[in-house]
């Protein structure tokens, strides 16, 4: 079976610095045609007032991981295993009454499409002051103040008569920075950003990134950012993880994942990109095959069937051991580090000049 | 239609090598009537999808068609593949003049213009095998090659990356990427000469799109066919086509060489979505790039701005703008074939400028708090 750095043992230091830390995190769904492992043996620290960006493909666990922390799964087809603390507190055992007073006040979700995420039938106003008066126990007026005041932080024209609109007559880009303005009504110290601009346009995703940072300076909330766009990540966090199928596979800060990085599937990711200052006859490099399906997830490595150099790995490590990521920098591959740094000098550079 | 009435962009255009006219729209124009009222229904507006654009496309030339959603590329596709009928303007194919063409008229032409759609999961008939769905085709067109079809088909999927054994199976047996491999292959069914490629690859995962890109260059290189490559990716837009065309609301407002729109843009909106796109730091080499950020969203095309359709979040917008639509031609100090429709165009950089351009009031008000 496979081998993993038993954290359980250790507890992670929840010192001032790692605000929300998770541990170890299992999450598998029962459906009919089996048992989806969405999520195996995933850790990881989020310090307050820094974002961890969060990429992966569909079907990388992400988004899952991320609903887990919210309390937001389905508690009759999902298990989960291992621990998720915020601020001190263990969300994996606490009680729906406990979530329900943790959500919209003191953490916070931005979905990736607003128009699903907010209800057609009440107008953005009620939506927004709504959570507020649950959490603070404010009365309507103050509620109502604080919506429009939030509006108009996030860039809404006119928050005092568009405070009486309901979402449809909002525009794309309105609707994300409603969303925002909603998901900081209570000052929440952890916000989750899932694909945040993935619906939208270019010009407008540039606006929204750079508001979500300005706003994060202002009130110095943790974000993790989920996305499938490395240049997205590249703007926006501070410490990233790579996600394939239900793992975290490398580990580390922007710079050095995105300049060092060590994982074949972080180097298949880069080297698969078009950039726009790139050299246009160098061909781009897919990575092989497609991801694998979470039902029956490969053994060993679950990177090891698109993997191009699993042949460098002596014996069968690679197809019967699963790599363990480390605590910090790490990658999770059986490669050496000289292996590692010289494959990446020699042949995965050259590729993204 | 006559050979010698030639579009401005055409005149010139050196780039890579000068080659022969495929197709050519001139003032191509779809407006999408809205009914209202009651008990009687009238005609109260219209959605100006597409307002007057002019486009070559050389044989065996990728042209890209970039711009935001709602900016009239994909309907742009539509019409030149005739999947819709244009309100105005005109559509020349070959010499040949098909923009009112009866079906009947269409039909030949039909066989060489083909298109690749967005989406690989609703573009492929579930209740057809994958045979069926490549072969059809040829059946519409009573074409039968050497060997027979099927192992024209069989021919077919080997070229683009499936197994010939597939041939049986159905398109929910395949992941994504191979789907839109199969659109692919049904496209070259018949020897195009033109496809038109709808957002190929934006329903697919990163790791899979870079292997259609490259399905989709082999092709072009290799069979010699001519693309119009719709897309909103700017990044592969670049890899993939040797001249882009920006389109804003329904109008193309810069057209060139690749080189000339992504190293040396002339128009605002052009600075404007090259500067909005996120980029990879691989290295602290990496040439600081313009900021800008506009201020909101498209205004609808129901309504859109009068002159020129940009001004409303354009930071260089005076009067003039407003009364006079800006033509789309070469400005001086650029190559030909690259045309601008600007009244006060930009420095032909991209390099980031001594201030940033921040048109969004939240953004500047929370910048200015941290300054």
């Amino acid at each position: 079976m496979t081998t993993l750095t038993k954290t359980e043992d250790a507890p992670a230091p929840t010192g001032p610095e790692s605000f929300l830390s998770v541990r170890d995190l299992r999450v598998q769904f029962s459906t009919e045609d089996g048992i989806v492992k969405a999520v195996d043996g995933l850790s990881f620290d989020v310090e307050r007032g820094k974002t961890l960006g969060i990429v992966g493909e569909s079907g990388s666990g992400k988004s899952v991981t991320n609903l887990t922390i919210l309390g937001l799964h389905n508690p009759r087809t999902t298990t989960i295993d291992g621990e998720i603390v915020l601020d001190g507190k263990e969300l994996v055992t606490a009680t729906e009454k406990e979530l329900e007073q943790l959500r919209g006040n003191k953490m916070a979700m931005i979905f990736q499409d607003p128009l699903t995420a907010l209800s057609p039938y009440y107008t953005v106003g009620r939506q927004l002051s709504e959570p507020y008066r649950k959490h603070t126990g404010a009365s309507k007026k103050e509620a109502k103040d604080r919506a429009i005041q939030m509006l108009e932080k996030v860039g809404i024209p006119q928050p005092k008569v568009r405070f009486d609109d309901y979402p449809h007559q909002f525009s794309g880009g309105m609707r994300q920075r409603a969303m925002i303005a909603m998901a900081l009504m209570c000052d929440p110290d952890l916000l989750i950003a899932d694909e945040p601009t993935t619906a939208l346009d270019v010009t407008v995703q540039a606006q929204i990134l750079d508001l979500l940072k300005d706003l994060q300076q202002e009130f110095g909330s943790a974000i993790i950012f989920i996305t499938h766009d490395l240049g997205v990540i590249s703007n926006m966090a501070d410490d990233l993880l790579v996600m394939y199928a239900g793992r975290a596979v490398e580990r580390g800060s922007v710079k050095e994942v995105l300049r060092t990085p060590k994982h074949p599937y972080t180097w298949g990711l880069l080297s698969s990109m078009p950039r726009l200052d790139g050299d246009i006859h160098t061909e781009l490099t897919p990575i092989p095959g497609a991801p694998p399906s979470l039902l029956n997830p490969p053994s060993g490595c679950p990177f090891h069937p698109r993997c191009a150099f699993k042949d460098k790995v002596s014996g069968t490590l690679c197809t019967d051991v699963r790599p363990p990521l480390g605590e910090g920098r790490d990658s999770a591959c059986h490669l050496t580090a000289e292996q590692k740094q010289t494959i990446f000098i020699d042949e995965i550079q050259p590729r993204l000049r | 239609m006559s050979e010698n009435l030639t579009l401005p962009a055409q005149q010139g255009s050196t780039d890579p090598t000068p080659t022969e006219t495929l197709l050519e729209v001139k003032g191509l124009t779809k407006h999408f009537p809205i009914y209202g009222g009651f008990p009687i229904k009238r005609k109260v507006g219209a959605v100006q999808a597409v307002d007057g654009v002019d486009l070559t496309v050389g044989v065996g030339e990728s042209l890209g068609l970039v711009g935001e959603s709602g900016c009239g590329k994909s309907t742009t596709g539509r019409l030149i593949t005739r999947l819709l009928a244009p309100t105005a303007g005109q559509i020349t194919y070959a010499g040949q003049d098909i923009t009112h063409a009866s079906r009947r008229q269409l039909a030949p032409v039909r066989s060489e213009i083909q298109m690749i759609f967005q989406d690989p999961y609703s573009s492929l008939n579930p209740r057809q095998t994958v045979g069926t769905i490549i072969k059809s085709p040829m059946e519409v067109n009573g074409i039968n090659p050497e060997g027979g079809r099927e192992k024209r088909v069989r021919e077919l999927l080997e070229l683009v990356g499936l197994n010939p054994e597939h041939y049986n199976r159905f398109p929910h047996e395949f992941s994504g990427g191979q789907r839109q491999r199969i659109g692919v292959a049904r496209a070259l069914a018949l020897n195009p000469k033109l496809i038109v490629a709808d957002e190929p690859v934006s329903a697919l995962d990163v790791s899979i799109q870079a292997q259609v890109v490259n399905l989709l260059q082999k092709v072009q290189q290799e069979l010699g066919i001519a693309f119009v490559f719709i897309a909103h990716d700017l990044a592969i837009v670049r890899h993939f086509s040797q001249r882009v065309a920006v389109m804003y609301l329904g109008k193309v407002v810069e057209v060139g060489d690749r080189d000339s729109i992504y190293n040396r843009p002339r128009h605002p909106y052009t600075h404007a979505l090259l500067s909005a796109v996120p980029e990879v730091e691989i290295s602290d080499e990496s040439e600081s790039r313009e900021r800008i950020r506009l201020a909101g969203d498209v205004p609808s095309p129901i309504h859109p701005p009068s002159g020129c359709r940009f001004r409303t979040r354009c930071w260089k917008a005076q009067d003039k703008c407003a009364t006079e639509e800006p033509p789309l031609v070469q400005l001086s100090g650029n190559r030909a074939g690259h045309l601008t429709a600007c009244h006060f165009p930009e420095d032909p950089t991209t390099e980031a400028r001594d201030e940033d351009v921040v048109l969004d009031p939240a953004l500047k008000a929370l910048e200015e708090d941290q300054d």
